[in-house]
C-alpha cells in the first residue's frame, strides 16, 4: 500500500472516531427523544464515511457505493419510524422528555 | 488532501454544533449541514452516485421528516427554553473537553503500519454491482420500504379514542 | 429454488396490499397460514425435491446463492411454528379486522426477514435482513400505541440501531482486510489480515449480536420490550426474533467466518454463564408474570450461547436443539401468559392464585413448559441441556458445567414459585368468573405442549436426522 493511501486512511479514521465520540456522548447524555435520534444519525454518518473511505482505499468504490445506498435507504426508514414513535409519545405525554419514560425499568 | 482535512474539520464542528444546539430546529439544521459536507466528501472519494443519494435523501428528506415531526410537537415557551438550555449546558460542556482529549490521545495512537488492504482490481460499474451482484439487497430494500409504509400508516395515524 | 422462500411472501404482500377489494383482507389470514405451514412442512421433509430442484425462469432472474443446511432447516421450523402460534393468538386477541390485516402484513415481513437471516451467505445481506426483522418488530411492539408499548419500542429501536451501527463498522473493517463481503472471502482472509484490525472487527461484531440477542451486559431492552408488547408480539419476540437475529447469527457467523478461535470461545462461554446466572437470579425477584418469563429467556439464551461456545459438534448440536426447544416452550408459556393476562387484566402474580381450577388446560400446559425449561426428563429441554453439559464436560470446562447444573435448580425454584402463585393454591378473590379462553389459543397451547413432549420422547430420531448432520457447518 502506498504511503499516501495509508495517510488518507489514518486522517479519515481520526475524524471518524471523533464523530463516533460526539454521537455516543449525545446518545448517552440527552433527555429528548428526537435528540437521541439525531445522535443516531450522526453515528450513521460516521459509518457511511467509513464505508466510503474503505471502498476508496481498497479500490472497491462500486461495492462501497452500493452498500452506502442501501444503508441510506434503511436509515431513512428507521428515522421515519423513530419520528412516528416520538410523535405518538408526544400525543400521550405532551412532551418528549425521556425522563418521563420511566414506567419500565431496564 | 488539504481540502479533505478542511472538510473533515468543518464536518466534525458541524456535528458538535448539532449536538450542542439550543433548539431542536437548529440541531436539525446542523444535521443537514453535516450531511451536506459528507456529500462533498463522498463525491471527492470518487463515489458520485452515493453522493447524490446522500444529498437528496439525508440532506433533503430526513430534514423534512425532522422538521415536520418537530412542528407537530409542542414548541417550548421562551422561559422553558432558557431553563432547558441552562440544564443542557451543564450536561454538555464536557463534550468539547472530551473531544480535545481524545484528539490528543489519537495523535499518539499509531495506526498499525502493516495493514494490508485487499486491493481490488475489478472495474465494475456501480450499477452493475447493484443490480447483478447485490440483487438480494435490492429485494431487501423493497421489503424495508413496504415495512416503512406500514409503519407510517400505523404510527402517524391519530388514535380514534383520544379525547 | 430456495429463493422462493423470499419471493413468494414478497409477491403475496404486494398482491394483498393492492386496492382491489375487501376480500383480500380476509384472504390475508389464510395466505399467512398457508405460508407458515408450507415453510414448516418443507423443512421437516427436507429430503424432498423442493430444496434442490431447479426452476429455470426464477433461477435465471434471481441468481443469488443461499446457504441451505440442517441448521437452516431447524431455524425454518422454529420460524414457521412461532409465527403460526402468534398468528392464531392475534386472531383471537385483535377484534378489529383492519388491525389484524396490518398485523399479518408485519408478521409476514418479520418472517421473511428471519428466513433471509438464516439463508444468506453474505455479511451485508445479513445486515439488511436483520434490519427488516427489527423494523417490523419496532412497529409491532408499538402496535397498540399505548405508553408502555411506545417506550419499549423506542428502547429497542435505539439499542438495535446501535447494534447495527457496530455491525456496519465491523463490516467496513472486514472489507478493508478482505475486499468483499461474502462469508467465505472474509473467512479466508482473516488469517492473513492485520491482527489488531481483525480482532477489533470480530469483537465489535460480537457486541452487536449480543445486543440483538439480549445477552447479559446488553440485555437492558429485552424485559421491557417483551413485557410491553401486545400478546401475539411478545410470543413472536420471545419465541424467535431475538434468537434468529442474535443467537442463530452468532452461531452461523462464528462457524462460517470467525472460526472457533480461543478468544471467541472464551467470550461466548463467559457471556453465556453470566447470562444464565443473572437471568435466573433476576427472575426470582419478579412479581410480573411476563417480566419473569423475559428474565427466564435471558437465562435460557445463556445456555445456548454457552453450548455454542464449546465449539464442538456436540455443543453446537445441543445449542441448536436448545434454541428449538426454547422457542417452542417459551412461546407456549407466553401464549399462556397472554391468556391469563386477557382474562385477569393484570400481570401481577400476587393477585393471582388457584387458576388451575378455572383454567385447567392453561395450567397443565404451563406445567409442561416449565418442566421442560428446567430440564426434567423425558421432556425435550432435558436432552438439550444434557447435550450442552456433555459437550462442556468433554472440553474440560468443569466449572461452567457445574454452574449450568446449579442454575437449572434455580430455574426450577423460580418456576415452582410462579406455578404456586399463579395456578395452585386457593382461588384468589375476584377470580370466580375466570374462564378458559377460546378454542384457537387452546389448540396452540396443546399443540406446542405436544411438540415439547414429543421431541423429548422421540429424541433419538431427531438427533439422528436433524442434530447430528449439523456438524457439517464446522467443516469449511
Amino acid at each position: 500500500m502506498s504511503l499516501n493511501l495509508m495517510q488518507t486512511f489514518s486522517i479519515f479514521g481520526f475524524f471518524i472516531i471523533l464523530l463516533f465520540i460526539v454521537g455516543t456522548y449525545c446518545l448517552v447524555v440527552t433527555r429528548n427523544i428526537l435528540r437521541a435520534v439525531i445522535a443516531l444519525e450522526i453515528l450513521i454518518k460516521a459509518v457511511t464515511l467509513l464505508l466510503i473511505v474503505v471502498g476508496y482505499i481498497t479500490g472497491n468504490v462500486a461495492l462501497a457505493q452500493s452498500l452506502v445506498i442501501t444503508v441510506i435507504v434503511i436509515e431513512v426508514v428507521i428515522v421515519v419510524i423513530a419520528g412516528g414513535i416520538a410523535l405518538s409519545v408526544f400525543r400521550h405525554n405532551d412532551d418528549l422528555d425521556v425522563r418521563r419514560l420511566q414506567n419500565l425499568k431496564g | 488532501m488539504n481540502l479533505n482535512i478542511f472538510l473533515l474539520v468543518i464536518m466534525t464542528l458541524a456535528a458538535l454544533w448539532t449536538v450542542m444546539a439550543r433548539s431542536l430546529l437548529k440541531a436539525t439544521m446542523g444535521l443537514a449541514i453535516t450531511s451536506a459536507i459528507l456529500t462533498i466528501l463522498i463525491f471527492r472519494m470518487a463515489s458520485p452516485l452515493a453522493a447524490v443519494f446522500e444529498l437528496s435523501v439525508c440532506t433533503g428528506l430526513i430534514t423534512v421528516v425532522f422538521v415536520s415531526t418537530i412542528s407537530m410537537t409542542k414548541p417550548l415557551t421562551h422561559k422553558e427554553i432558557i431553563e432547558a438550555s441552562k440544564d443542557r449546558l451543564k450536561r454538555f460542556w464536557y463534550l468539547p473537553v472530551i473531544m480535545i482529549l481524545a484528539a490528543i490521545g489519537l495523535c499518539f495512537l499509531k495506526i498499525p503500519g502493516d495493514i494490508k488492504p485487499a486491493l481490488s482490481t475489478g472495474t465494475m460499474d456501480v450499477r452493475n454491482v447493484l443490480w447483478n451482484l447485490r440483487q438480494l439487497d435490492m429485494f431487501g430494500q423493497v421489503i424495508i420500504i413496504i415495512a416503512g409504509a406500514l409503519g407510517v400508516a400505523i404510527l402517524f395515524k391519530e388514535r380514534k379514542d383520544e379525547p | 429454488m430456495p429463493s422462493l422462500i423470499i419471493l413468494v411472501p414478497l409477491l403475496g404482500l404486494i398482491i394483498l396490499n393492492m386496492p382491489i377489494g375487501n376480500f383480500m383482507r380476509r384472504g390475508a389470514f389464510w395466505f399467512a397460514i398457508a405460508l407458515f405451514s408450507a415453510q414448516v412442512l418443507l423443512a421437516v421433509f427436507h429430503h424432498s425435491l423442493a430444496w434442490t430442484g431447479k426452476l429455470p425462469p426464477v433461477d435465471a432472474l434471481f441468481k443469488v446463492g443461499f446457504t441451505i443446511d440442517h441448521l437452516t432447516f431447524i431455524m425454518f421450523i422454529c420460524i414457521g411454528l412461532v409465527s403460526f402460534s402468534s398468528l392464531l393468538v392475534a386472531r383471537h386477541a385483535m377484534g378489529d379486522e383492519g388491525e389484524l390485516f396490518k398485523f399479518i402484513n408485519l408478521l409476514i415481513i418479520a418472517s421473511v426477514g428471519m428466513s433471509g437471516i438464516v439463508m444468506v451467505k453474505d455479511i451485508f445481506s445479513l445486515y439488511i435482513f436483520l434490519e427488516i426483522t427489527s423494523i417490523a418488530s419496532f412497529i409491532l411492539i408499538a402496535f397498540r400505541k399505548d405508553v408502555y408499548g411506545l417506550e419499549g419500542a423506542f428502547k429497542y429501536l435505539v439499542l438495535s440501531a446501535v447494534a447495527t451501527i457496530l455491525m456496519l463498522t465491523s463490516i467496513a473493517l472486514f472489507i478493508l482486510v478482505s475486499g468483499d463481503t461474502s462469508f467465505s472471502t472474509i473467512g479466508a482472509s482473516l488469517q492473513s489480515g492485520n491482527r489488531v484490525i481483525v480482532m477489533l472487527a470480530i469483537g465489535i461484531f460480537i457486541c452487536g449480536l449480543f445486543i440483538k440477542g439480549g445477552v447479559v451486559p446488553f440485555h437492558g431492552w429485552l424485559p421491557d420490550a417483551y413485557m410491553s408488547a401486545p400478546a401475539p408480539v411478545s410470543i413472536l419476540l420471545a419465541g424467535i426474533i431475538t434468537k434468529a437475529a442474535g443467537i442463530y447469527t452468532l452461531i452461523r457467523i462464528t462457524s462460517a467466518v470467525f472460526g472457533f478461535i480461543e478468544p471467541v470461545k472464551a467470550i461466548l462461554m463467559l457471556a453465556g454463564t453470566v447470562s444464565i446466572l443473572f437471568g435466573a437470579f433476576a427472575a426470582l425477584g419478579q412479581n410480573d408474570f411476563k417480566r419473569m418469563l423475559a428474565y427466564s429467556s435471558i437465562s435460557q439464551i445463556g445456555y445456548i450461547v454457552l453450548g455454542a461456545g464449546t465449539g464442538t459438534a456436540l455443543g453446537i448440536a445441543g445449542a441448536v436443539f436448545h434454541l428449538f426447544n426454547h422457542s417452542v416452550f417459551k412461546s407456549l408459556l407466553f401464549v399462556n401468559a397472554s391468556a391469563v393476562e386477557k382474562e385477569l387484566k393484570t400481570n401481577d402474580m400476587n393477585r393471582m392464585g388457584g387458576l388451575s381450577y378455572r383454567m385447567p388446560i392453561t395450567s397443565a400446559t404451563s406445567m409442561v413448559g416449565f418442566l421442560s425449561t428446567c430440564g426434567i426428563p423425558p421432556l425435550s429441554g432435558f436432552w438439550s441441556k444434557l447435550l450442552i453439559l456433555i459437550a462442556l464436560w468433554q472440553t474440560g470446562h468443569f466449572a461452567y458445567a457445574t454452574i449450568a447444573v446449579l442454575a437449572s435448580v434455580l430455574t426450577l425454584a423460580y418456576f415452582l414459585m410462579m406455578q404456586r402463585k399463579v395456578f395452585f393454591g386457593k382461588l384468589a378473590l375476584g377470580l370466580e368468573n375466570v374462564k378458559e379462553r377460546g378454542a384457537g389459543i387452546m389448540f396452540v397451547s396443546i399443540a406446542l405442549a405436544f411438540i415439547t413432549i414429543g421431541a423429548g420422547i422421540f429424541f433419538p430420531v431427531i438427533y439422528n436426522n436433524f442434530l447430528l448432520p449439523i456438524k457439517e457447518i464446522l467443516v469449511k
